[in-house]
């Protein structure tokens, strides 16, 4: 049997056994996680440490594992939306908007332009609250607090618009098959306006707080560093890919949404290390704001959803004195849609990378098989690798600066 | 020069023959089933070719179909992902219901390794040569493979929860 079927302890205990015998040096194991404030979720790795330098880890994932797989397979495409919010939950929209293309895919639905732009507009504000996040806290784990409270007023700002949108703050369940629930208010647009024009001013402090700064320079640039080869090969997608120099972004690769009728660029680092993910993230954070601007000026007019009275509930009023109404009130709520048989996938580029749905549908109320592409679970394999022969310190600034969201690592 | 689907296609026929069959589109990705036998070696001329060349593995799952014949009752579907001529494919490799097993392909490709475990814990298909072949997000001790379909989502048993009104009866997904 292979010492990697062992629990890490055991094989790590092996370890410690030998280079006790061999030179007399105690190494130790080291539990880091699953609840630890460094590692912002639920995993845990056993590391075993030589002094400060980790010379093993073992990464254990599965704390908040939900089996959303299983759940998606006995519930209606409506009721699978709640599941996609919790998946990546500091950009819930963009898996939601995910979710329902790829319904919208399968089922064949034509959208109109004004919801993709819509749908733009949200998706990039969450992607902008995904990187506030990323980023602050990588300022966090360098010991900067300050800058992570500031900015953190502006992702409340993100979540104030998400709540006038469709009502809800972090598990946002954003949107119907076809569209959106409701016409935009006029506050959200207000509070959209407010946004674009208060929040540069305060990113760009932000970045001059952190991105010269002797300090956290020091302890990111080569920290954590994942050579192009290599984040291709463990499947790397997202910031952390192309800092690492690669330029995908299914955004551009695969455009869907009409990603195609705005101008952005796709900024690209090179070691791969802390220091560029960090700075990736940042300026993403400027095109995604230059996106939504496009977006607002060149906003066509037209619905807030698609005509599809089979998919999209009818207004309430309607119900109580409209027979087909009240018909396709009854079939949707009763998971009643007519579904063709069907494969697809379909990726959205998510807040750290290609988030994939893979959907195969047999013709009834719910999908026979729902995959869920993680851009976490499938990068956060290389993280030993990376930090073998590192130091602790590295390891946790390493952790925070691949924006792994546990919610999303256990589906 | 881009790479169409005709290409891809003509490439395998000619290389392989009858160990890739049932070529079709799905919503613009070419789909294809392979021998089981042979995944591991097809996937690797995949990647090496230089015209095909699917440099990147975007996702690996399992799938269950309980009503297939004996030996395809289940399904390991790869999507590769050709970057430089922005393709994907998906490739399905069927296996049998007794000893599900198939080749890993982490030698190719390092991001299979979690997601075959993955695959691995919710389904009980084996990848030979795999280097750490054992559950990762249930936990090691669990016997059954939960995504396989005759596993109850919930205890049948509870009384407490009666829904059947709104559709959740067993067996009638």
């Amino acid at each position: 049997m292979s010492d990697l079927l062992l629990t890490p302890e055991n094989r790590f205990q092996k370890q410690i056994e030998e280079r006790l015998k061999k030179d007399g040096v105690e190494l130790s194991v080291l539990n880091l996680g699953p609840t630890h404030p460094a590692t912002h979720g639920i995993f845990q790795n056993i590391l075993l440490m030589d002094g400060e330098t980790i010379l093993d880890g073992e990464g254990t994932v599965g704390y908040i594992h939900r089996a959303f797989e299983k759940i998606a397979e006995n519930r209606p495409f409506y009721q699978i939306n709640v599941l996609t919010d919790r998946l990546n939950y500091c950009s819930s929209p963009i898996n939601n908007t995910g979710w329902w293309m790829t319904v919208e895919k399968a089922l064949g639905i034509e959208i109109p332009k004004r919801v993709q732009y819509l749908r733009v507009i949200i998706m990039e504000l969450a992607r902008i609250a995904d990187h506030i996040i990323c980023s602050s806290v990588m300022g966090v784990d360098t010991g900067a607090l300050t800058g992570f409270l500031y900015v953190m007023q502006y992702r409340e700002k993100i979540y104030e618009i998400y709540e006038e949108i469709c009502g809800a703050r972090l598990t946002t369940n954003m949107g119907r098959i076809g569209g959106f629930e409701r016409e935009w208010s006029e506050t959200a647009w207000r509070k959209i306006d407010e946004f674009l024009n208060e929040f540069p001013g305060v990113w760009s402090e932000f970045e001059n707080m952190l991105s010269r700064n002797r300090i956290f320079m020091d302890r990111t640039i080569g920290a954590g560093a994942v050579p192009a080869e290599m984040a291709m090969s463990y499947g790397f997608t997202g910031p952390n890919l192309r800092a690492a120099g690669i330029d995908y972004d299914v955004r551009v690769a695969q455009p869907y949404c009409s990603y195609e009728d705005f101008d952005f660029d796709v900024p690209v680092g090179q070691n791969g290390d802390c220091y560029d993910r960090f700075c990736v993230r940042n300026a993403e954070v400027w095109e995604s704001m230059k996106i939504i601007r496009q977006a607002i000026a060149k906003m066509p007019e037209g619905p807030y959803h698609a005509d599809v009275p089979e998919y999209y509930l009818p207004p309430k009023e309607d119900v109580y004195q409209n027979m087909e109404a009240l018909i396709y009130h009854f079939k949707i709520v009763m998971g009643e849609i007519p579904v063709p048989n069907t494969e697809v996938y379909h990726a959205v580029e998510g807040g750290n990378g290609e988030l994939g749905f893979y959907l195969i549908t047999n013709g009834s109320r719910v999908p026979y098989r729902l995959h869920f592409r993680r851009p976490c679970f499938i990068y956060y394999q290389a993280f030993n690798e990376i930090v073998k022969g590192r130091s602790l310190s590295d390891a946790i600034i390493t952790l925070s600066s691949m924006n792994v969201i546990a919610g999303e690592l256990d589906c | 020069m881009s790479l169409d689907n005709q290409t891809i296609q003509k490439k395998l026929v000619d290389t392989f023959g009858l160990d890739i069959i049932e070529f079709h589109e799905s919503h613009d990705i070419l789909t294809f089933e392979i021998n089981s036998k042979k995944n591991h070696e097809i996937i690797k001329f995949l990647k090496e070719d230089k015209d095909l060349n699917f440099n990147f593995l975007t996702d690996v799952c399992g799938v269950h179909f309980p009503d297939y014949e004996k030996n395809r009752q289940f399904a390991v579907v790869y999507h590769l992902h050709n970057w430089y001529k922005n393709v994907r494919i998906r490739i399905k490799c069927f296996t049998s219901t007794d000893n599900p097993n198939v080749d890993s392909v982490v030698d190719l490709y390092k991001s299979a390794n979690w997601q075959e475990r993955e695959t691995y814990d919710f389904y009980g298909i084996k990848f030979n040569n795999h280097p750490q072949m054992k559950r990762i997000l249930n936990m090691d001790e669990m016997e059954s493979f939960p995504l396989r379909k005759e596993f109850p989502m919930e205890d049948q048993g509870r009384t407490d929860k009666d829904d059947r009104f709104f559709g959740r009866i067993p067996n009638n997904c």
